[in-house]
């Protein structure tokens, strides 16, 4: 049985007079990865920025529609709470650089002014690092600021940011496309184990990537949702021309 | 599309925050709950601290504008007394209630200018250094820490140091000259001025020297050129507005100098006759005698001369600014 | 034509060597100001100079605790109106790029970093010692005014390079503005936010001009900071154009004590800009 955890209502989002995303519906189950693909331009990056209110930071955003999560429409919310909800992980790894490996962990407590028994930081350190397999690698240099670690270390690191915070849905803004291959494979690895706890939301512009850790699948396209389906149906027989000129590299 | 605030700025409608965190878990619930409270806590100082921003951002378009506004109100009895006069009367003297500005406008273009022609060379040959021959290495970053500690120093000291060593020095090459040897006078501050000034159009003109794009210089070199022929034909030409612009700046600097200037002009009110004359500026006539200026007219003439001075350097300034914007822009 | 070469190349290496002629030229008087300063001021420094206050011309061993003093508080005066002021503007200038207000915020602070400082001494006398007297309070308000176009400055730009996925990754944590500011994108400016604040102090503690109306000069110790009160730079001006070499020599000391602080002043700002550099 598949519960609807997110759902967007005629969603739309501007940038100025720029129509960038238009009239959106969507629902996402609980505890399965989305991947959402489409070219370069096409909206999805605007779209998941929209489902934790990142989108109207930006000078001249605006958005209208709604965005249900749990029911309850997170427009009308104050995006902190929408924020401490919904976890966000970017294309680029983002550590704080003034704050140590263990600190930019609890970071969203630590930032919020959230006061933490010592005792419960260290589990919550363990228990976040352990699920992003980065434990191991860095238990013995916590105090060491987080811009030493390598690339995928630093992505790693930002999941268990978002994670500390068990949030219900974590959002990825294409998150491998600034690592290796390697760094790649073991990020994906993560997205199977983390959809136990968690609902992922994939923006990717990579379709091999999405073939792989994608229960479902939705293809943007010049703002609007083209197609949304099981990943697998969508990758073999997808029902819109241009899905299938997508994947097959008609365009780009 | 213009907002008077961005959006991030404008505070969010806080009617919707009781509808947060409606259900929480049971278990959670106290948890939750006090989370809450903190959150909407940590929301009204959130809107509290971007009100505070835009208050401060207020705050310096009010503080120019209190300042430009003092200085016309309290100009008023000095304008409505002496009128347009003013500022070509050719005599000062409070005891007779006889208000000329000339003589001081006269030492101030007098040494603001004579400096700016001694410091520009010196200026230009910094920031050529600095921006093309030697951009890196220990020394000319050292050449460069120096000439921004001129810019360090104190003004009084600079005034005390012309007292002592300068103005002597000057007296024996006036004797020389046949000039009366005072020693004080418009070009001993002209000269104090010219060092203080240095830094302004050097700095400045460095960083224009080195955004010249590589490749247009090295289009004169492949033709052929010699590195004088480059700087003449490639670098100054592309960088001359940005120099100007430097030069505008120092002249803001000189126009407004005032202890160096107080110590080593002489402070007579005459009228100028040379620049090995004594003489007075605008700010230094103000730091003389705006302390015991006790008639209101008098009082509202040196505020006038503050006045004219403010003017005269946000005009120079702004012109300044304006051309490194547009600089910078291409 | 060989010889056309040669007359182009050599004219090349003149103007190159009078360049550097002219350039080296300037370091000159700023040395013989330092060493001119430091030799005649060294000797007039010890414990009684740094101690004692003004006495009257022909007594021995007079002093400039009451400027030292009276040049702290009153530089203490000035940054405790201008730090947090000046950080807060500069804060709204690098949140705010394009709105209206802060365009007008930025032409003020322009306007304000060229205005001279006689001028400036003239408002805060308008404003403050008119109505109520000279005080170091007025000195200390004029300075701030003079403080604050630097520290806006320096705080704008710092914060201006910080990457934007900075200020998200914070925002996308749920945390609020302020706390975004104060905890992260602050910190992570800090180097060049203090170097901001360490020049506008290292600027304001040689000036003269403003503090003539305002704090006026005061020969005995005080630390009121409604009346008048004696600063160094101030003492300096007063002493050197006195025709008394007792009172010239205090002014030689005072010299080479404001010339050291304010050197170091620089040069510390230089260290600690490189050492608190958060990488990024």
């Amino acid at each position: 049985m598949e519960s609807t955890i997110v759902k967007s209502v005629d969603y739309n989002a501007y940038f100025g007079d720029n129509h960038v995303v238009k009239n959106v519906n969507i629902e996402i189950p609980k505890n399965n990865v989305v991947a959402v693909m489409g070219p370069s331009g096409c909206g999805k990056t605007t779209f998941l920025r929209g489902i934790n209110r990142m989108h109207e930071l930006i000078p001249g955003a605006t958005a209208k529609g709604k965005i249900l999560l749990n029911g309850e429409d997170v427009m009308e919310m104050h995006p902190i709470f929408v924020r401490l909800k919904i976890g966000m992980v970017f294309q680029r790894p983002n550590p704080f650089p003034n704050l140590s490996i263990y600190d930019n962990v609890i970071a969203g407590y630590k930032l919020n002014g959230i006061k933490l028994p010592k005792a419960e930081k260290d589990r919550i350190v363990e228990h976040s690092l352990t699920r992003v397999a980065l434990w191991k690698e860095v238990k013995d240099s916590l105090t060491k600021k987080g811009s030493f670690l390598s690339g995928g270390q630093q992505q790693r690191l930002c999941i268990a940011r978002a994670v500390a915070m068990e949030p219900e849905v974590l959002l990825f803004d294409e998150p491998t496309s600034a690592l290796d291959p390697i760094s790649t494979s073991t990020v994906e690895e993560l997205f199977h184990e983390l959809k136990k706890n968690y609902t992922l939301i994939i923006v990717t512009h990579n379709m091999q990537q999405a073939a792989r850790v994608s229960d479902k699948t939705a293809f943007f396209y010049m703002g609007e949702l083209v197609e949304y389906d099981n990943t697998k149906k969508m990758f073999t027989n997808p029902s819109d021309i241009r899905t299938q000129n997508y994947i097959t590299g008609r365009f780009s | 599309m213009e907002t008077l605030v961005d959006n991030d700025l404008i505070a969010r409608p806080d009617e919707s925050l009781g509808r947060a965190f409606s259900a929480p878990k049971p278990k959670d619930a106290a948890k939750a709950s006090k989370r809450i409270k903190r959150s909407h806590r940590q929301i009204r100082t959130e809107t509290f601290f971007r009100r505070s921003l835009i208050i401060v951002g207020l705050l310096m378009v009010a503080l120019v504008f209190a300042i430009m506004l003092t200085l016309i109100v309290e100009s008023i009895p000095s304008i409505k007394a002496l009128g347009a006069g003013y500022l070509w009367g050719k005599t000062w003297d409070p005891v007779k209630d006889v208000y000329g500005a000339l003589p001081f406008l006269m030492g101030t273009l007098l040494t603001s200018f004579l400096a700016l022609l001694i410091s520009v060379p010196f200026s230009f040959a910094v920031a050529i250094v600095l921006g093309e021959y030697y951009p890196q290495g220990w020394l000319s970053n050292l050449l460069k820490n120096m000439v921004e500690l001129i810019a360090a120093v104190p003004s009084v000291i600079y005034g005390f140091w012309g007292l002592a060593v300068l103005v002597p020095i000057v007296r024996t090459f006036e004797t020389s000259l046949g000039v009366p040897p005072m020693g004080y006078g418009i070009f001993s501050s002209s000269l104090i001025l010219a060092i203080m000034i240095i830094p302004y159009a050097a700095s400045l003109g460095r960083s224009m020297i080195q955004m010249v794009p590589a490749n247009l210089k090295e289009a004169a070199y492949s033709l052929g050129a010699t590195r004088w022929e480059v700087i003449r034909s490639v670098i100054l030409p592309y960088t001359k507005s940005g120099l100007f612009a430097g030069v505008l700046l120092s002249l803001g600097r000189a126009l407004g100098e005032t202890m160096a200037v107080t110590m080593v002009i002489g402070n007579t009110t005459l009228m100028p006759n040379g620049i090995f004359s004594t003489g007075n500026t605008m700010a230094s006539v103000i730091a003389n005698e705006l302390g015991e200026a006790d008639k209101v007219v008098y009082n509202s003439a040196l505020v006038e001369l503050g006045l004219v001075l403010f003017l005269v350097t946000v005009v120079i300034n702004m012109i300044g600014k304006k051309v490194i914007g547009k600089f910078t822009n291409e | 034509m060989d010889a056309h070469i040669k007359y182009r190349i050599g004219k090349s290496s003149a103007f190159q060597i009078v360049t550097i002629l002219f350039a080296a030229a300037c370091v000159v008087p700023l040395l013989a100001i330092l060493y001119y300063i430091i030799s005649a001021g060294i000797s007039k420094v010890d414990w009684n100079f740094i101690t004692n206050v003004e006495k009257p011309v022909g007594e021995v061993g007079g002093g400039i605790a009451h400027a030292l003093v009276g040049s702290m508080l009153i530089i203490l005066g000035a940054s405790v109106i201008a730090i947090p002021l000046g950080i807060l503007c500069g804060i709204f200038l690098s949140e705010n790029k394009k709105s209206r207000l802060a365009y007008w915020s930025r032409l003020s602070v322009d306007i304000l970093q060229g205005v001279p400082s006689i001028v400036i001494g003239i408002v805060a006398y308008i404003w403050i010692v008119k109505p109520l007297g000279y005080s170091a309070i007025s000195g200390s308000i004029a300075l701030s005014i003079m403080m604050l176009p630097i520290i806006i400055r320096s705080t704008e730009e710092t914060l201006k390079m910080l990457p934007d996925s900075l200020r998200e990754a914070a925002f996308a944590l749920g945390v609020p503005f302020h706390r975004v500011i104060l905890k992260v994108i602050v910190p992570c400016g800090i180097s060049g936010i203090l170097s901001g604040v360490m020049l506008s102090i290292a600027r304001i503690a040689g000036e003269t001009a403003p503090l003539l109306f305002t704090a006026f000069g005061y020969q005995f110790l005080s630390t009121n900071m409604a009346k008048p009160m004696e600063t160094l730079p101030h003492l300096i001006f007063k002493y050197a154009i006195t025709p008394y070499k007792d009172w010239q020599d205090l002014a030689w000391g005072a010299s080479c004590i404001l010339l050291l602080w304010v050197l170091l002043l620089n040069i510390f700002t230089k260290l600690i800009t490189r050492r608190w550099k958060v990488q990024l």
